[in-house]
């Protein structure tokens, strides 16, 4: 019984919460890993990217509130996702028209790109905070949670409760179908595989005669529905604050590269490697200790190996590793 | 003379603005304008050594500039004796614990040859030392932090004047710097940009978290002045007359006594701020003035010439002969403690250290715009751009304000949209950044002041 107990423990307070945490990060990871492998720059606009996409799902999930149009038990955040994807896609084509293309098509190199890509962050940055504020907002609605602590502890018995959020289904859920789309697109289809091979080697492909222009119209499609469904659904889950979509770019970075900068499934994986390590490490394991050792032997510290507010600083501990020792990351990058 | 004409004019526009500003607005907004700027200048230096002389990114400005801030801290406050005999003792333990970890850790490294025991026996003593050392220090940590907590709550500092904390805070951004570079310099150009970007959220998460040593985010308050308190100047006799001299003209319209007291007062009252800011501003362009003549015999020296060889074509240089490695690392130390001195130099006008200011938009990536802007590798550049963006940066909510009464004069005060755009007025300055930026780098790639080297 104890037994059961710590690992419910765990399941709440480690496995769920980092599960959920890790698909808001592997989305934006692969975002970033994407715009690397093709466009070939890091995009420093990333987390603000995601944020406007995530201000659009909110405008829209508004409109749709005021018009009594609800989902149920369901957000109705999930109603607007596809319109506010159309929109970012717009906003991202534009950018791209404006600002990238011309370094693109004078092969500046990838420096003077992420700079602009600066440029680009302050803009949207700008856009987000004129448009919606810098305050903290909420926009979930319907049915919070799918199973409640208090629920699971009557239904098992058990003195550790099991609380799953209905958010936390959703993301899952939505990354694991979006990640296998994605997947599936890139290996299988002829655009996907022109793709890979504008990534691979630039020169070649356009030698066998792949369109360069379509293939950075797809790589931004696909970069606005990526953005827009990972930020909603961080949204979704925690709460949209402009600041703090800035500041989830550094562990999507850290992901990204982890997973191997210009590797998508590396990129997937690396979101989780980083959310994992940051709630292992930072998770205090005195009460999990308690259920597995006899009483005698119970410890009296909390046992947290960091305290929580190093959560950011493990994953770039992590990420500085992972630079010294393995430069292509732990799944070898640059094979889209 | 001909050929410095731009930068002239260029630095005459800059300071015809800031004297508008005096003139129109306040002198003291002009004068902390003036003074930011100054300090963003020194920044830019720093920033322009490492992008502009050697081509090295460092996105961790934020870092060094809060090490900077820290060494203020460290320098100026009075040590805690309370404190320091709660724990310090442990502490200082803890401290050479770790530096005996590092030196057994380089003997090991130096003496026995790479493989993977190596590897493993290395992570195994820093894993072991750190939970030694938190084992050590938490107690002592703990008691440190309860004494006196709302005052106090950390060990103080050596109780020296601040302004010794401007070299200070150069060295310690200067280790930090050595560190960084011996681990990140080897990596590609974007991935050290990302790379010291973390590693400078790091710092500045210990900073805020370490209690101990900086009060973390309950700030620390009432920094010592190298400069003479307002407060105090009021009541000085020559000051009086000082100010009553300037303002003789002023003064001798109003005929009544006890007005004349009042609005001498007031004065008063004013000249002693911006008189402080005066001061600042004297010992802010004393440093600005020391580090341009500096950096500018540096650039047009032998070292210069091979730093920009080095940049401009790194395998060259190194089939020449010149270390680019060690070059790269000293470079990387040099304009980050340029950054470290101009940390401390932000803490002391402001007398405060506040860890939770330290963000990446303000302290990172607004300084590369001053730096690309300006012109990066021309020094006159980085300054001019420290200048100007910090200027655009106070002044855009002013001509965002203006902007948005000009356009939506017509619609009436109740209007929802002209209600929204006032009210988002602060964020506008987000844009001009952005766009200035983009503009630069799309037209005038290489800055306003671009660089320019003649081969004599």
């Amino acid at each position: 019984m104890d037994f059961l107990n710590a690992i419910i423990l765990l399941l709440n307070y480690i496995f769920v919460p980092a599960l959920t945490y890790g698909s808001q990060l592997a989305l934006g990871a692969i975002f970033v890993t994407l715009i690397y492998g093709i466009l070939r720059f890091a995009n420093f606009a990333t987390g603000d990217m995601m944020s406007l996409g995530t201000m659009f799902a909110i405008l829209f999930t508004w409109y749709f509130q005021s018009l009594g149009i609800s989902l149920g038990v369901l957000p109705t955040a999930l109603l607007a996702i596809p319109f506010a994807i159309i929109l970012t896609i717009i906003y991202m084509l534009c950018v791209d028209k404006f600002v990238f293309k011309f370094y693109r098509v004078n092969k500046s190199p990838p420096v003077q790109l992420a700079m602009v890509s600066i440029g680009v962050m302050f803009v949207t940055q700008a856009v987000v905070r004129i448009v919606i504020g810098p305050g903290d907002r909420r926009f979930f609605d319907g049915k919070k949670f799918l199973i409640k602590a208090s629920e699971f502890k009557e239904m098992t018995g058990l003195n550790e409760g099991l609380a799953i959020k209905s958010t936390q289904i959703i993301t899952i859920f939505i990354t694991l179908v979006l990640v296998s789309i994605l997947f599936w697109f890139l290996n299988k289809t002829k655009t996907g595989k022109s793709m890979k091979a504008y990534s691979d080697n630039e020169d070649l492909a356009l030698l066998s005669g792949i369109d360069p222009k379509r293939i950075v119209l797809i790589t931004w499609i696909i970069a606005g529905i990526l953005a827009t469904i990972g930020g909603a659904l961080y949204g979704l889950d925690k709460s949209f604050k402009p600041f703090t979509y800035f500041n989830n770019m550094l562990p999507i970075f850290a992901a990204a590269i982890v997973g191997g900068i210009g590797n998508p499934f590396g990129a997937f994986l690396g979101g989780y490697v980083i959310a994992f390590s940051e709630i292992f490490l930072t998770y205090a394991y005195k009460k999990f200790f308690m259920y597995i050792l006899p009483e005698s032997l119970e410890p009296d510290s909390l046992l947290q190996l960091l305290s929580t507010d190093y959560k950011f600083a493990v994953s770039f501990s992590i990420l500085v590793i992972v630079l010294l020792y393995r430069p292509s990351g732990i799944f070898k990058g640059k094979v889209l | 003379m001909r050929k410095n004409l731009n930068v002239i004019y260029a630095y005459t526009i800059m300071l015809g603005l800031i004297i508008l500003v005096g003139i129109f607005q306040s002198w003291n907004v002009a004068l902390s304008i003036l003074n930011m700027c100054l300090i963003s200048a020194v920044m830019t230096m720093g920033a322009n050594i490492q992008w502009g002389y050697a081509g090295l990114i460092n996105f961790g400005i934020m870092g060094y500039t809060a090490l900077g801030g820290l060494a203020a801290v460290l320098i100026s406050v009075a040590p805690v004796q309370e404190a320091w005999q709660a724990g310090g003792f442990n502490i200082i333990m803890c401290i050479w614990l770790i530096v005996a970890m590092v030196v057994i850790i380089k003997f090991i490294l130096k003496n026995f040859k790479k493989s993977k025991i190596r590897s493993y026996i290395i992570a195994g003593i820093i894993i072991g030392g750190i939970i030694f050392i938190r084992i050590t220090s938490e107690q002592s940590i703990e008691a440190i932090e309860s004494v006196n907590p709302a005052t106090t709550g950390f060990l103080g500092g050596l109780g020296l004047p601040i302004v010794f904390s401007w070299i200070v805070g150069a060295l310690f951004a200067a280790g930090l710097a050595f560190i960084v570079g011996k681990v990140a310099l080897g990596l590609r150009a974007d991935y050290l940009a990302i790379a010291t970007l973390l590693i400078s959220e790091i710092v500045i998460a210990i900073i805020k978290h370490e209690d101990w040593l900086t009060r973390g985010v309950k700030n620390v308050v009432g920094l010592k002045r190298p400069v003479p308190y307002e407060i105090e100047l009021q009541t000085k006799e020559w000051f009086i007359n000082l100010v009553a001299r300037f303002n003789s003209g002023k003064l001798e319209l109003i005929s009544n006594l006890s007005d004349k007291q009042a609005a001498l007062n007031q004065l008063v009252i004013e000249g002693s701020s911006v008189f402080v800011k005066l001061c600042y501003s004297g010992l802010f362009l004393i440093v600005v003035l020391i580090l341009l003549i500096i950096t500018q015999k540096a650039l047009y020296s032998p070292w210069g010439r091979m730093m920009r060889a080095i940049r401009d074509n790194e395998e060259a240089a190194n089939a020449m002969g010149k270390n680019v490695v060690k070059q790269h690392l000293l470079i990387f130390i040099l304009g980050s403690a340029i950054v470290g001195i101009a940390g401390a130099m932000l803490v002391t006008q402001d007398g405060l250290f506040t860890p939770g200011s330290y963000r990446p938009m303000r302290y990172t990536f607004l300084i590369w715009v001053m730096v690309i802007v300006g012109g990066s590798g021309n020094n006159f550049g980085a300054i001019l751009g420290g200048f100007a963006v910090w200027f655009l940066w106070i002044e855009a909510a002013p001509i965002a304000l203006f902007l948005i009464n000009l356009f939506t004069s017509g619609l009436p005060e109740t209007n929802a949209l002209k209600a929204h755009l006032l009210e988002s007025v602060p964020y506008f300055r987000y844009l001009m950044m952005g766009i200035g930026l983009l503009l630069i780098m799309r037209y005038r790639p290489k800055g306003i002041l671009p660089e320019k080297i003649e081969i004599k």
